[in-house]
């Protein structure tokens, strides 16, 4: 799994440009069910027949996004330098002395114009510079409309590991072991890497529409209050297991598919924690409100850091998730 | 197709009807079907006898202004705003009311009777009220009801080399491509919105994308442009006679890279000048259009207007029919199956 943590997270994916993340994710996941298909927002959809009881099959929608946060090129000035806006939530005061790297594989790092106080430092202060010496030069490497990302290597610290995109690239890895481990499931599964979710939960609201399941289960990072003097008041923790949301800022989980998840991790002794998320959203909300309606949840890897470079998690709680998903798709799904 | 027409009409987001006549009236004869939708929204379909992918182009028929809201015992005709207009431009503007085009006036206090704390202090728009010379309530009443649409009284002209100067030029100017556009005759099916209550939230191309569910969207629209003074270069995000702009990202949409790299392509290839709208806010159809359904590669190609969703925005012939160029040659092109997305 390790492997699989490090070549999704190292992958470049910003909204809107998964290209190379989706050919990294096909690879993994090709072998594991019966068609693999793209759709036109670039949604990447893995398709697996159930097998075994037909009067328990139930359309099932997996979801974790494969996009990152990144940055946008809005402007190459004379001295070559890349003006930029954000692509999803970016942090001005995060991305400082941060290098990043272009889908062409052009790295840069992150300068600022000078502000007397640092709470000043906003994005449109600051720039990429690709070591340019003209606009001429830097448009042989990049043009406006280009993206880039955290240039960020993979930290192993015993069983915790940090990196960039993890934030939801480790939904993904979870999606694609439990694609690995399930075995008989009742079930016809559409695992969907989703496009977009950074900026508008965007690729599951059209591959939801396409796929019209009878029961929708999402994959995504939730924070956690555990770290020194957190000025939040979250109850999940690393190390404690799979968080089973109950709600965040974009939907409430219908009971009923909340404690379908509960259940199944009491009776297979799986470690869990309830996730109530003030802020933030996942795209459990875009497939609750496809059509005429669907219900659906979603489990949690519980991670510190989000939107960092450094996004930190603990691999007994992806064990966790991974855990509670086979189970659940392998039993009856009613809800 | 001059400017001059429809610059002038009037079309606050919900009463479209006077735009969707006179576009009926121009397209009549150039497109195989027109028909209206219940929230009003026009469908030009050109099918085509090759298959191909459906393009559908979406350019909105509304414009930001008022609507009478109430008219007080004094005979003040009392509004509120429709879309986004900064209460900044609205005081001692004349402006025209309900289908028979009622002039009035948005009046201030005279800078005489104004305290210093009045001079610095933004307008209140829901302080506001139109003069519309009338004595009393039922005076007034005669002239204008509440829910009559209120539109800035300007007048449309040409001026310095190439320009054109008048109201609504977003998106009458987006209307005006498509219209141009739609003249033309080509190998994929073409299906051209213009579309209702943009300014208010895209409603319209909401409905109108579920309905047709197109393989590729392109929005046509008339967009901000700061070249002004007091605008650094990296911030005015479009500059007016350097071609029309293609939108990277907004707020509601990335713009499919593979859709923009082949505008790109084809722009360079015939020679048609064309920018990249540099910055990432705003939104507009596009984004209705990719997320109708299952779903629709989109992107946005505008004409640069200075002051927008103001009494007066300012456009160039010269990015106007470049536009227009540019939309005809990428049809043609994905006519002859050159777009590989």
């Amino acid at each position: 799994m390790k492997d699989l943590i490090r070549d999704f997270t190292q992958a470049y994916g910003p909204s809107g440009n998964e290209d190379q993340i989706r050919e990294v994710i096909r690879r993994a996941v090709e072998p594991l069910c019966d068609r693999v298909s793209t759709d036109a927002l670039g949604n990447l959809i893995a398709f697996r027949q159930g097998r075994g009881e037909p009067v328990l099959r139930r359309r099932v929608m997996l979801a974790a996004h494969m996009d990152e946060i990144g940055l946008i090129v809005t402007h190459i000035d004379e001295q070559g330098f890349l003006r930029f806006a954000e692509v999803g939530g970016l942090s001005a005061h995060v991305l400082m002395g941060q290098r990043v790297v272009f889908g062409n594989g052009t790295e840069g790092s992150i300068g600022n114009e000078r502000v007397d106080e640092i709470k000043d430092l906003k994005l449109d202060k600051m720039f990429i510079d690709i070591g340019a010496r003209s606009a001429a030069e830097a448009r042989e490497h990049v043009e406006v409309g280009d993206m880039a990302v955290y240039q960020r290597g993979v930290s192993e610290m015993g069983t915790r590991v940090a990196a960039k995109a993890m934030d939801d690239r480790i939904g993904c890895v979870v999606i694609a072991e439990t694609l690995r481990r399930l075995g008989e499931s009742p079930h016809d599964i559409h695992a969907v890497f989703t496009v977009q979710e950074e900026v508008g939960l965007r690729g599951a609201r059209t591959s939801a529409f396409a796929v019209d399941p009878h029961f929708g289960l999402a994959f995504d990072v939730t924070g956690v209050g555990d770290t020194p003097r957190a000025r939040s008041i979250l109850n999940m923790e690393l190390g404690k297991g799979a968080c089973i949301k109950a709600k965040d800022a974009s939907l409430v989980v219908p009971p009923a598919v909340k404690n379908l998840l509960v259940k199944t991790a009491k009776d297979n002794a799986i470690p869990y924690q309830l996730e109530v998320l003030p802020a933030g959203g996942t795209d459990t909300a875009a497939i609750q409100l496809t059509r005429s309606g669907v219900p659906a949840g979603c489990i949690s890897i519980p991670t510190r850091y989000i939107h960092s470079p450094v996004e930190l998690l603990d691999l007994g709680d992806v064990e966790a998730c991974v855990a509670l998903a086979v189970k659940v798709l392998q039993g009856p799904i009613e809800v | 197709m001059e400017l001059r027409s429809i610059s002038e009409l009037r079309g606050v987001s919900g009463q479209e009807h006077e735009v969707r006549t006179y576009l009926r009236r121009e397209l009549e004869g150039h497109v195989s079907e027109l028909q209206s939708d219940t929230l009003g929204n026009l469908f030009a379909r050109k099918p085509a006898a090759a298959r191909g992918p459906t393009v559908m182009f979406a350019a909105h028929m509304d414009e930001v202004g008022f609507l009478v809201t109430a008219v007080d015992k004094d005979g003040m005709v009392h509004f509120r705003t429709v879309g986004g207009i900064d209460a900044g431009v609205m005081p001692s503007k004349v402006v025209q009311i309900g289908p028979k085009a009622v002039p009035g006036v948005i009046g201030t206090k005279a800078v005489h009777l104004q305290s210093a704390d009045d001079r610095t202090k933004p307008f209140d728009p829901k302080k506001l009220v139109i003069d519309i010379g009338a004595g009393s309530k039922e005076e007034a009443l005669k002239l204008v009801q509440p829910g009559d649409q209120v539109t800035f009284a300007t007048s449309f002209g040409a001026f310095g080399n190439g320009l054109h100067k008048g109201r609504a030029l977003d998106d009458r100017i987006g209307c005006a491509v498509l219209v141009e556009v739609l003249k033309g005759s080509y190998q994929v099916p073409v299906v051209g919105v213009f579309t209702v209550q943009e300014e208010v939230g895209t409603r319209g191309a909401a409905v109108a994308s579920y309905a047709v569910r197109p393989d590729i969207g392109v929005c046509l629209e008339g967009t901000v442009c700061a070249d002004i003074p007091g605008t650094e270069e990296d911030a005015e995000t479009t500059r007016i006679g350097s071609g029309p702009a293609i939108s990277i990202m907004d707020a509601g949409t990335i713009h499919h890279p593979g859709l923009v790299h082949h505008l790109v392509a084809v722009a360079r290839r015939h020679e048609i000048p064309y920018q990249y709208r540099r910055a990432t806010r705003g939104g507009n159809d596009a984004a209705r259009m990719s997320l109708a359904g299952s779903g629709a590669k989109a992107c946005a190609v505008s004409v640069p207007c200075r002051y927008i969703h103001g009494p007066v925005a300012v456009a160039s012939q010269s990015d106007f029919e470049n536009a227009v160029k540019l939309l005809r040659a990428f049809l043609e092109s994905i006519g002859r199956g050159e777009l590989k997305v």
